[in-house]
């Protein structure tokens, strides 16, 4: 374990968390108003259509797999009975099906957001970074795990890559765990440490409000102007009220 | 019983001239900024026509508002909670920029900087959204005064519902001008698709708004309404809308299509509703009992019953005051002539209309009879099938009866008022004739022809013990424009806090009357203050200054 290691496997993740956490804090209180999708839907929806649902779909269902992968022990699964050759078979299969359909999809888009016009003139340096940086994390990953698995003899990341994921949240890093592993899943990782250091400042931001609430909510809001006041800032100029 | 109070517009559809007044001030105070140029809070269509965007009236293909289920339960026509997160990543039934229009500008700098040449200088149209040169061919009023009618009219989808078979020969055609804004309905299908939970009525005076600091550009507003009245504001990323002006509501002013109409034929007033009966009435199985159940919803403000309820609920006196003096509410119930628009989308509209007689008059006049003549009137109300079955597919589900009714009240009044004028004798007969009294049929005449400004405008100011809760200073309004204070943040356009609306509207009035650019996008951030005008002598800014008096 040399000082190489602990920056990229300790270091490295701890900044990105905090990074991640404090940079959506800051972002809420201070940049609501830019809190959004910001949709191109307007301008073009035949390929839209396609590329959109592919690309969110997959990446959910790679989120998933992901939640999976490294947030369960093995032992839990073990001991609920699903064999390793069971778990690897499910999750090659399913991960390879959602990778493919994620990176189609983001193909799509980009290629997209390259060729309409309208649409190019609305991506800023900001998106640009940020498709770039989501695009070669999905290819890694993906690469990852089809050399690991498929041209590969396969890779058993649950006893290396998890267990050092899982000691990152309860700080006692063990970046020896992830020096061990293959280079191209070393490089997935890193580029997903960039995406979540860089994620507070881009329009990934929608992904933290997804509107889940809607299914339990009554269809019609009322809100009064007293009400207004709460769930939205303060004012930042002029006076301020003397009671509230 | 729930009182609730809710700002309401009638709208007198036989003074429209279309002139575009209302829909030029209103773009110049709310929707002159970048990523808005194709949007119009208001606007004006000429019926028959498509509308805008177009054919937006065709819920077959477009799915707005709500419709029965199976069980009879109301349900939004684009799909449940269910369907509309699935389809979440790329709505299905979003209106494109082209069926809008593709907004442009000129290359004025051309005028300028063209050398020398034979040829007299061009300003070209460039496209606002590509920067590319651009031929126009559509725009929010392309088909004005049934321009391009053959061709186009037979798109309309109310006309398709009256007849398959509508000649649109100029000698038979008639037409009329539609003024349209946010309808504020009381169960508002574009507050119930928005997924954030970021638009809302406000409890105080129902005008539907969108909190831009929780819209997360979702879209399924823009598919919810009916009424194609919600707009993406493709640079910010959020939903837009007619605010009913309320900055200037708030302090008792009328909108700034109803202050600068120049046929006076906007009315604003109270009406006090049961919100608890609501979903009751707008789920009547039978589409044209929608228009008296919508009424059955609406409270009388005399009621004593009524008041105690209302006083109940923490309405105002000033309020319930206003509410008894509310134009709107005579217009509707006292006169009988003001129809919900479309109320088969079970929206529950609050901008009525006054259907207009003068496509029936205009006949009568062609066919060489007196268009005056009450029996003249009467028999035509009753004969011409096509104009009133349009009308009544606009107002009432289809069904003629109730545009029969209005009309004949209005063609009662223009013969008895006429006989007045000539200085004949009152014919009580012809106000009998229409179940109303002499007496009555002048009142309506006062409040239709003659309008004073404040008959037309009852608005009771927000309070002054809610001062600090005014919008102005509380939320965030969507007036961000390019480069401008709240457009200026870190992630580019659409990042940072929005401006209040005093404050941003100063710093466009001093860059429009300071700035040297007039062909470029900075444009866009020059304007006019209307939103502060109140009606007297003319807003800085408005017209170039008089070199020779400018002091």
């Amino acid at each position: 374990m040399n000082a190489l290691d602990v920056l990229l496997w300790v270091v490295a993740p701890y900044v990105a968390l905090t990074v991640f956490v404090l940079g959506h804090v800051w972002r809420y209180r201070y940049d609501k108003f830019g809190w959004t999708t910001r949709s191109s839907q307007m301008y073009e929806s035949r390929l839209l259509r396609i590329g959109s649902p592919l690309f969110h779909f997959g990446i959910l269902v790679v989120a998933l797999g992901h939640i999976g992968g490294l947030v369960i022990p093995k032992s839990w699964t073990e001991a609920a009975g699903i064999s390793e050759e069971a778990y690897h078979l499910v999750a090659v299969v399913l991960g390879t099906i959602a990778g493919v359909a994620t990176l189609g999809g983001i193909a799509i888009l980009i290629y997209r957001r390259r060729t309409v016009g309208p649409v190019f003139t609305a991506t800023t340096r900001n998106d640009k970074l940020m498709y770039a940086v989501l695009a070669v994390t999905i290819v890694l990953g993906l690469v990852a795990t089809v050399m690991a698995n498929i041209v590969g003899g396969g890779y058993d990341y649950r006893t290396t890559i998890s267990p050092w994921f899982r000691s990152i949240f309860y700080f006692q890093p063990d970046p020896a765990l992830m020096a061990g592993a293959p280079l191209l899943f070393q490089l997935h990782a890193l580029s997903a440490l960039l995406l979540f250091a860089i994620w507070p400042f881009t329009r990934l931001v929608h992904m933290l409000t997804a509107p889940v609430g809607y299914l339990t909510r009554p269809y019609v809001v009322y809100r009064s102007r007293d009400e207004q006041r709460a769930g939205t800032r303060a004012p930042r100029r002029g006076w301020e009220p003397t009671s509230r | 019983m729930r009182v609730m109070a809710q700002l309401a517009m009638v709208m007198n559809l036989d003074k429209c001239i279309g002139c575009h007044t209302c829909s030029v001030t209103c773009k110049q105070a709310w929707t002159n900024r970048a990523g808005t140029e194709y949007v119009w809070f208001n606007n004006v269509e000429t019926r028959p026509g498509q509308g805008y965007p177009r054919t937006y009236q065709d819920q077959e293909k477009w799915k707005g508002g709500w419709e029965l289920n199976a069980r009879g339960r109301l349900k939004l026509k684009a799909g449940g909670r269910l369907k509309k997160l699935f389809s979440i990543f790329a709505n299905p039934l979003m209106p494109s920029i082209q069926d809008y229009y593709e907004p442009w500008t000129y290359d004025y700098d051309r005028l300028f900087s063209a050398p020398m040449q034979a040829d007299t200088p061009v300003a070209r149209p460039r496209s606002l959204i590509t920067g590319e040169p651009t031929k126009i061919s559509w725009s929010a009023n392309w088909d004005d005064n049934l321009a391009g009618a053959p061709e186009l009219a037979p798109s309309d989808p109310v006309l398709r519902k009256v007849s398959d078979q509508v000649t649109l020969s100029f000698e038979q055609a008639f037409m009329f001008y539609l003024p349209r804004i946010c309808e504020h309905c009381l169960n508002p299908s574009c507050v119930s698709s928005c997924p954030s939970g970021a638009m809302y009525k406000r409890s105080e005076d129902g005008i539907v708004l969108v909190d831009q600091d929780r819209c997360r550009g979702w879209r399924m507003c823009v598919t919810g309404c009916p009424y194609k009245k919600v707009y993406f504001n493709h640079r910010t990323g959020k939903a837009e809308k007619c605010t009913f002006c309320f900055p200037r509501v708030e302090v008792g002013l009328p909108t700034v299509c109803s202050e600068t109409c120049v046929g006076r034929l906007r009315y604003i007033g109270i009406i006090l509703y049961d919100a608890d009966r609501v979903t009751e009435a707008a789920s009547v199985a039978d589409d044209r009992a929608l228009y008296e159940a919508q009424k059955s919803v609406m409270l009388d403000p005399h009621d004593p019953a009524v008041i105690a309820a209302a006083r109940a609920e923490g309405i105002p006196e000033d309020w319930l005051e206003a509410a008894r003096r509310s134009p709107i509410h005579k217009l509707i119930f006292e006169f009988g002539v003001a129809l919900p628009l479309h109320p088969e989308y079970r929206t529950m509209p609050m901008v009525w209309y006054i259907p207009p007689l003068s496509p029936v008059v205009d006949v009568l006049a062609e066919t060489g009879h007196d268009g005056e003549d009450a029996g003249n009137l009467f028999g035509a109300i009753d004969a011409l099938r096509i104009p009133i079955g349009y009308l009544a597919e606009l107002f009432t589900a289809g069904d003629p009866e109730p545009v029969r009714g209005v009309l004949r009240r209005l063609a009662a009044m223009r013969s008895y008022m006429r006989r007045l004028n000539l200085g004949q004798k009152a014919d009580e007969s012809i106000a009998a004739a229409v179940g109303m009294t002499g007496e009555g049929i002048e009142a309506m005449h006062r409040l239709l022809a003659i309008a004073p400004y404040g008959e037309r405008y009852v608005i009771p100011k927000a309070h002054a013990e809610q001062g600090a809760q005014l919008e102005e200073l509380a939320t965030g309004c969507s007036l961000d424009y390019d480069g401008g204070p709240g457009m200026g943040g870190p992630f580019g356009e659409a990042s940072g806090r929005p401006a209040p609306i005093a404050v941003e509207n100063f710093h466009a009035l001093r860059e429009r009357q300071a700035g040297d650019d007039i062909d470029d996008a900075h444009e866009l951030r020059g304007r006019v203050n209307l939103l502060n005008w109140d009606g007297k002598g003319t807003p800085d800014g408005l017209f170039p200054k008089n070199g020779k008096k400018e002091s």
